[in-house]
């Protein structure tokens, strides 16, 4: 059995400590905003945070988490989360939407760390990200609409 | 699915707009608060569900005002609900902030239902605009009613009919009004259709529908779904497409793995789904654990050991070969220039394999419940599928629903929904529900991928160097021929028949002395792999030839290739368009390449190995003209011939721009697709499959390599084209184009290797 925090309330699950995160939380604790996309941790559409730092969730354990705090999109509500999803709204960033989640969770964590990125370090920081509607010109705009909103 | 902004639902009463047979019904439903879409129609057809009578409701008002637009199209990311919902609403007169929508599901009376070929505002916008425009017609005659005035002393607008001081709301007129009635066709055609000048909401901006939840991971992808009882499951797919048959599975590493259910080999009476066999489980990671224990043996189908090579060569055979193929363009006398030509010029442009690669594998949630098969996945194409669907299952189409969810990227992979057999005829085996989800390397070996293709260019010249001819022939693996071959048109000489979609952008737009063209079908393709439509189909790779070509022509000339095009579109003969879809003709195609001249400062002074290159498209179609001109601004390093797409200028003329955000989007999509599709996808067979199943190897375009983007719509009151597609046609041959003008390399394959 592995105890982990999510989104603040503490959960629980029997699967094996081999079971990838990401179906943990999508399938037994039900919360599908995180995706699956490619299963070796290439897209980012199953990005979460560990402890505030994203992590792939295809590609990790569960045992992982034991003890630790899991975030993801639905619990996602710091100042610049909650600042990133207003701006995704107001920049009309999404376009089929799967990726998103992992955008929003991915982009968390460069505002939470360095409040005014460079339009450079906005790339580094996101290129990992697959959007596969090329929706990356709005990403951009978002992100730094979001950093200047903070 | 729905967008619903939860108005509450007040009154039995719903006034309801839909079309029977040939023509348009108002009526009132009495409708029951929170009762489907289904019993409303039901409701609406008098209790008569027969199969002749199927009305579709377009849009419904309750009693509290609140409208409700059903969306027979899939949201795969154009918001397409918003930009159909706009139309109706504002020829409806009603306020934005009563409109709601509803993707709905499958029932024949929603008529065909496709999603694709950057259609649907151009298909549905006469029939939506008029369907409005009868609803504000009827509420308008039955509130002059109400209010004792005449209808000619009212006007419509914000959900309320007014007549000098005095006004009523489309609710009070539902809940109080007489507001049945039908239009016949001719009814409708005359109703007055509101000037341009005159919209509210059509080309103006709006927040589209879907982009909240999207923003907050709360939208419903078909991967999503579950229902209680559910088992897991995944395929087992064979070596080849077709052909393959299952000798012996062993299950035994498998049966220790907890959670491990069974396996279920598929025999599929439509004969879509050939050699699989499907992995049942408790969970996904199971299922994928055991799928990776079992060991399948297979006898492979004749085409294990084809390569992209073999498929290649064997187009460059077919192109060469003047006798191959279907006549899709015969103007003038092609033969003739050729004898008498005092010179030529020749080419062969080539596009490797590319996947659609939906970042949403391909999955299915079937479940047989009260006689019927419900299939829950997005998909693209249901029209399509449920006759496959019915034949895989031996049961009536009728009998086959599918449910609509979010897209997770659509791009042409979702057309086809092959994936839903297996997973139906393993849930039927098992009498439970099952949830079946493709694993991404699965995903691309059995994509329905672009083909590789293969086009032969030969223009001949005259004495003084004139052009007088081109012979084009282009050769693929056709997807209407497989998928869907009623389709097929014939060819212009009445021989042979052939894929549409798989050479349109052959009969572009220029003025030629004789031109023709052959549409050629490579059967080694066809038979190695199913292959599908991938956003900007057949023009995606057409025009990779066809501009490239043209600037090749326009050098020989010694001509800029801006000023080479201009005069070959002349607008005249048959390219002086008809109406309503291409009014203008080739002069509006002038016009957006005219546009993107001066905007791009085309012709300045640039850097050393830095070049402009241009293109131009019509769209997916010649009847459907969507005008796009295109300059890239690319750097070529001199000593890694790395490829740096440093901007991309567009000038789009879709017709009338119905909602203008989401146009954009669009735009800077399908463009960065087209960049994409220029530099860094493309994979190759080996063996009979795709070599490159995942992004370790598959590259699509990232963050950092997205080039800045200036895109430009015309004004346009004309009837609105497609425009999901088209921005992404002039891309690559534009970027090629660029390359030549920095580097002095012709590029001739997708993707580009220099």
């Amino acid at each position: 059995m592995t105890e982990f925090t999510l989104n603040g309330k503490a959960v629980q699950t029997e699967s094996p400590d081999d079971t990838p995160l990401l179906w943990v939380i999508r399938d037994e604790l039900k919360l599908k905003g995180t995706k699956f996309g490619c299963g070796i941790a290439q897209c980012g559409a199953c990005t979460v945070h560990l402890e505030g730092t994203p992590i792939r969730s295809c590609s990790v354990p569960v045992s992982v988490a034991a003890g630790r705090a899991i975030t993801t999109i639905e619990g996602l509500d710091s100042p610049p989360g909650k600042a990133l999803k207003l701006a995704w709204v107001n920049g009309q960033v999404p376009q089929c939407g799967y990726c998103q989640s992992g955008q929003i969770m991915q982009a968390e964590n460069l505002l939470a760390n360095n409040p005014n990125p460079t339009d450079d370090e906005i790339t580094t920081h996101m290129t990992g990200n697959l959007c596969r509607c090329m929706a990356y010109t709005r990403i951009k705009k978002a992100i730094r609409a979001a950093s200047e909103e903070m | 699915m729905s967008v619903a902004k939860n108005l509450p639902n007040l009154s039995r009463r719903t006034f309801l707009v839909g079309t029977m047979n040939t023509g348009l019904v108002m009526t009132l439903g009495t409708v029951l608060p929170g009762c489907s879409q289904e019993q409303a129609a039901l409701e609406f057809s008098g209790g008569d569900a027969s199969a002749t009578f199927s009305p579709a409701v377009w849009f419904e008002i309750d009693g509290a005002g609140a409208v409700l637009v059903n969306i027979a199209k899939a949201e795969m990311g154009q918001h397409v609900g918003t930009a159909l919902a706009r139309v109706v609403a504002d020829e409806l007169g009603a306020a934005w902030d009563a409109i709601s929508i509803k993707h709905v599901d499958t029932d024949p009376k929603w008529g065909y239902m496709v999603t694709g070929g950057s259609w649907s505002v151009h298909t549905t916008w006469v029939q939506l605009c008029q369907a409005g425009a009868a609803g504000r017609t009827v509420l308008r005659d039955a509130g002059a009613s109400l209010l004792g005035v005449t209808p000619e002393d009212c006007t419509v607008a914000d959900s309320t009919v007014s007549a000098g001081d005095q006004s009523i709301t489309f609710a009070e007129i539902v809940r109080n009004g007489d507001v049945s009635r039908s239009f016949t066709d001719e009814e409708l055609a005359a109703l007055p259709i509101k000037p341009a000048s005159e919209r509210r909401f059509i080309g103006k901006d709006t927040a589209a529908l879907d982009i909240p939840e999207k923003s907050r991971g709360a939208a419903v992808y078909g991967l999503d779904v579950e229902l209680p009882g559910m088992v897991y499951a995944t395929p087992l797919i064979p070596p080849t497409r077709y052909g393959s048959r299952i000798i012996d599975i062993d299950d035994t590493a498998a049966r220790d793995i907890p959670g491990y259910l069974k396996t279920v080999v598929i025999t599929d009476p439509s004969d879509t789904i050939q050699g699989w066999a499907v992995v049942v489980g408790e969970s996904f990671p199971a299922v994928m654990n055991a799928a990776a224990a079992i060991e399948v043996d297979w006898e492979a189908g004749e085409t294990a050991g084809v390569s992209e090579a073999d498929i290649l060569a064997e187009g460059a055979r077919l192109a060469a070969d003047g006798s191959t193929g279907v006549l899709v363009v015969d103007d003038g006398d092609v033969a003739r220039a050729r004898a008498q030509a005092a010179s030529t010029h020749n080419a062969t442009y080539r596009t490797a394999t590319a996947l659609h690669f939906t970042l949403e594998p391909q999955n299915a949630l079937v479940e047989f419940k009260d006689g019927k098969c419900h299939i829950h996945a997005g998909n693209q194409w249901q029209s399509l599928i449920l006759p496959y669907l019915a034949k895989a299952l031996e049961m009536p189409e009728t009998d086959v629903i599918l449910h609509q969810y979010y897209l997770g990227g659509g791009f042409g992979r979702r057309l086809f929904g092959d994936q839903m057999i297996p997973a139906a005829l393993a849930a039927r085996e098992l009498g439970q529900p099952v949830k079946l989800v493709f694993q991404r390397p699965d995903d691309s070996r059995f994509d329905c991928v672009r083909s590789a293709s293969v086009q032969q260019f030969d223009a001949s010249f005259d004495a003084d160097g004139a052009l007088t001819g081109i012979e084009h022939a282009a050769a693929a693996g056709w997807p209407t021929l497989s998928m869907a071959p009623g389709f097929l048109a014939p060819g212009v000489d009445g021989n042979g028949k052939f894929d549409t979609f798989s050479i349109s952008g052959g009969d572009h737009w220029y003025t030629l002395r004789a031109h023709r063209v052959r549409a050629i079908n490579n059967p080694l393709a066809q038979k190695t792999f199913l292959p599908g439509w991938l956003r900007a189909v057949g023009p995606g790779w057409v025009g990779w030839g066809v501009e490239s070509f043209m600037d090749e022509l326009a050098e020989r000339a010694g001509e800029d290739p801006i000023a080479f095009r201009l005069a070959r579109l002349d607008a005249a003969g048959k390219n002086a368009g008809t109406s309503p879809n291409s009014v203008g003709g080739a002069s509006r195609l002038a016009k957006v390449l005219e546009d993107v001249r001066e905007r791009s400062g085309w012709g300045r002074e640039l850097p050393d190995n830095e070049g402009l290159g241009v293109a131009v498209c019509h769209g997916q179609e010649r009847n459907m003209p969507t005008w796009v001109a295109c300059v890239a601004h690319v750097a070529v390093d001199p000593d890694s011939k790395e490829v740096t797409v440093k901007k991309l200028w567009q000038s789009i003329d879709c017709g009338t721009v119905v909602h203008p955000d989401g146009a954009l989007a669009q735009a800077e999509g399908a463009a960065l697709w087209g960049v994409s599709l220029a530099l860094h996808e493309g994979t190759a067979f080996v063996d009979g499959q795709v070599r490159d199943r995942n992004l370790d190897s598959y590259t699509p375009l990232r963050m950092a390599d997205a080039p800045e983007l200036d895109i430009r719509f015309m004004e346009s009151t004309e009837t609105p084209t497609g425009l999901g597609e088209p921005p992404l046609i002039p891309v690559p041959p534009a970027i090629g184009n660029a390359i030549y003008a920095a580097a002095g390399v012709r590029a001739r394959d997708l993707p580009i290797r220099i």
